[in-house]
């Protein structure tokens, strides 16, 4: 699986959306990205890429692209 | 009122007297003034005690609005577009419960703030954690109030969460073997609500004479002791069993609620309750509402610069309590330090511990 597939599937999983539905999510707009969909959205991440994420990145990931920045800062290229 | 970076660059327990107050006031006035233009009932209110924010000169000449307003009315400073969520607290069943209306700034300024406090007592790193309640509280969507949001909160600092009970409450004492064996020689970070440690978690180790160890743990918990004065816990008896049963050399209680989440005040090592920079707490006389002396009991009243959402930002509680000091305690953190000394008479009962009834 590619990095982008990895980190498409943990949204997929994590807050039960559609494929298609993943990419325009925005946290809090939604009923799917609520706060606990997002501790599972992070956990989810952490597992898929290997990594752990500091708190201040945790509260900042709050839309699918803004995710794809913070995670550059761990080496993991979307 | 100062932008997000500075606030969260102030260091959490740094301020001295003099510099923090001239701070909070300054922020006051600009809370106060951005309430008064975006809540109505909020003008209405400053109007009728006849305050200026442009005038005030210290923290206790803003009015604190009863907690309880926030059950009667709802106290919104952001048009209901803007709404990210509503916060309710955790009343029990057939009262009315309080409504907080956050938009995503003040939610995540929350969040960070809450994070800046933790990060002092835990260290920078995530932690592994143990929860000491269900996981069905967050899953259950109707059973997620200010219990659940408080889980969810403190769980960004943790990481390969345990959930230590089941969905009936029941202690997973195998399930906790595992982890700590997983886990041996690490730091452990523990959550729970005060009344559920107790009940579940250090009444269960000893009714079936099991006793963990967790060396490098710290046990976090708050949300009242009424339920435990009840069954004449006192704090001494709690922090001993806990020892006894499970060997966690650092358990810190701390206060706080929905109605101003993200500051919390944790004891320290010494067990005072400690305010942070962003916060402050004044000590009230019930019959004129004056301040009371460093000793005397009166009641509490929380201040906080996070509210910009709703009016939030100067809450009298229910809460008796007393000042300990200033700048001064032996652990050397800046600010105020007090203590909680329960609800007033009469109050209703409140809190994420004490609304916890069980079902058989």
């Amino acid at each position: 699986m590619t990095n982008s597939e990895k980190y498409h599937n943990a949204f997929v999983t994590a807050l039960e959306v559609t494929p298609a539905q993943a990419p325009d999510l925005v946290y809090g707009k939604s009923n799917a990205w609520d706060s606990v969909g997002h501790m599972t959205l992070i956990a989810a991440l952490e597992d898929a890429f290997d990594i752990m994420m500091e708190m201040d990145d945790i509260i900042d990931l709050s839309s699918f692209e803004k995710g794809k920045e913070i995670l550059r800062k761990y080496d993991v290229e979307i | 009122m100062i932008d997000h970076t500075a606030l969260l660059a102030l260091p959490p327990y740094g301020l001295a007297a003099e510099q923090k107050q001239a701070f909070l006031t300054s922020e006051l006035a600009a809370l106060c003034t951005h309430h008064a233009q975006h809540c109505a009932p909020y003008a209405a209110m400053l109007a009728a005690t006849g305050t200026q924010p442009n005038a005030l000169t210290a923290v206790a000449q803003v009015p604190p609005l009863p907690v309880r307003l926030f059950k009667e009315y709802a106290l919104s400073s952001v048009p209901p577009e803007a709404l990210h969520k509503t916060m309710t607290s955790s009343g029990t069943t057939g009262q009315q419960v309080s409504r907080i209306f956050l938009d995503v700034e003040t939610a995540t300024l929350q969040s960070k703030v809450l994070a800046k406090t933790m990060e002092s007592i835990l260290g920078g790193a995530r932690l592994p954690m143990i929860i000491l309640d269900t996981a069905a509280v967050i899953k259950n969507r109707s059973m997620f109030s200010a219990r659940g949001a408080g889980i969810l909160g403190f769980s960004m600092f943790g990481r390969d969460k345990f959930y230590a009970m089941d969905e009936a409450m029941q202690l997973d004492i195998d399930g906790l073997k595992t982890f700590l064996a997983k886990h041996e020689g690490e730091p452990i970070f523990l959550f729970g609500f005060t009344y559920m440690v107790w009940q579940h978690f250090v009444q269960a180790l000893l009714r079936q004479g099991v006793t963990l160890s967790i060396p490098q743990g710290t046990l976090l918990h708050g949300g009242g002791w009424k339920k435990l004065a009840a069954e004449a816990v006192s704090h001494d008896v709690f922090r001993d069993t806990l020892q006894k049963v499970c060997g966690v050399p650092r358990i810190l209680d701390y206060y706080g609620m929905v109605e101003q989440t993200g500051t919390i005040y944790v004891e320290c090592e010494h067990g005072h309750l400690h305010t942070p920079v962003w916060a402050d707490v004044l000590i009230r006389r019930a019959k004129d509402f004056s301040l009371a002396a460093v000793g005397e009991t009166g009641l509490i009243e929380v201040v906080s610069v996070l509210p910009r959402s709703y009016p939030g930002h100067a809450l009298l509680t229910e809460d008796e309590g007393r000042l300990l000091g200033e700048d001064d305690c032996p652990c050397g953190r800046k600010g105020k330090y007090f203590e909680v000394l329960g609800r007033v008479q009469r109050a209703e009962v409140r809190g994420c511990s004490d609304t916890y009834e069980q079902h058989r």
